[in-house]
């Protein structure tokens, strides 16, 4: 194995990394860092001559590289604003008696695979709406479908917090969507 | 009269307002909920449509990601920038493997 051997697996699985970051931190230049991190730590790794799984290997050193940049992120979305309330300052969303302050409506999701790539566009934007920091916890919770108790523990914080999180994510792309994807919805 | 007041008691014990029931629901998909939360929460959504539809968005959302992150991975038409590999491909010449 030589760093030739490693060039070769740049060309081959650079532009695979780089789209699998990209799909979780939706940022372009955090995902060339990532992937640039990954290379850099393999070419350093004693075992990496011996890979016969080079896309699976990097790949995991990937989502290492990448739960270090949630970490930083959960450090400083706990830090913010965003987490004064204990129960994730959900004002806008229930009226005083914890009732709904908008009654979520009927969704209808068409099998159509066109409106389907419609709804997937909405998605997008309303993920890229949310505080990237929160997004990219989401994306990690709700893709990876990591254990839990793993991410918590991998990301020092506390669980209750991160059930926090990941609830105003949710309840604020869920809205999101409503809003804008109205096609589909019926009252 | 006593049934009554037994279903008060019951009521003020295990009713769930929709902002709790919401949060349950949540996460739902983070933990497995206790017992008493799984009662409660079931209780509620039998009894709230809005609650029901709310926790079949959730549902819809997670599917939903699932595809459009899988989309992006597939997606052979978007690539490293040229710019970017070119500097990884410089570090790795500076950066020989471990003897």
């Amino acid at each position: 194995m030589t760093t030739a051997n490693m060039h070769d697996w740049l060309n081959d699985h650079g532009d695979f990394l780089y789209r699998f970051a990209l799909a979780r931190l939706r940022d372009p230049h955090l995902a060339e860092d990532v992937v640039q991190e990954t290379f850099l730590a393999a070419i350093k790794s004693p075992s990496f001559a011996e890979q016969s799984a080079p896309r699976t290997w990097l790949t995991g050193i990937l989502k290492h590289k990448i739960i270090d940049v949630m970490r930083k992120n959960v450090r400083e979305i706990a830090a913010s604003d965003l987490m004064d309330d204990e129960d994730g300052n959900m004002d806008e969303f229930f009226d005083e008696t914890g009732h709904w302050a908008e009654k979520p409506l009927a969704w209808d999701i068409p099998d159509n695979a066109l409106e389907q790539q419609q709804f997937l566009s909405i998605l997008q934007t309303c993920i890229d709406k949310l505080p990237a920091k929160l997004a990219q916890l989401f994306l990690m919770r709700d893709v990876h479908d990591t254990d839990n108790e793993e991410i918590c523990k991998e990301l020092n914080i506390t669980t209750t917090n991160a059930w926090v999180m990941l609830y105003r994510a949710r309840m604020g792309l869920r809205k999101c969507l409503e809003i804008n994807w109205l096609g589909g919805l019926k009252v | 009269m006593f049934r009554n007041q037994l279903a008060r008691g019951l009521e003020g014990l295990i009713m769930l307002s929709c902002k709790q029931a919401s949060q349950l629901t949540s996460q739902s998909l983070d933990r497995p909920l206790t017992l008493r939360e799984r009662f409660a929460l079931q209780l509620h959504l039998m009894i709230c449509k809005y609650c029901r539809r709310f926790s079949q968005h959730l549902q819809t959302l997670r599917a939903a990601i699932g595809k459009m992150v899988d989309s992006i991975e597939n997606n052979d038409t978007i690539k490293m920038p040229s710019a970017a590999k070119k500097r990884i491909a410089d570090q790795l010449a500076t950066n020989r493997p471990q003897p």
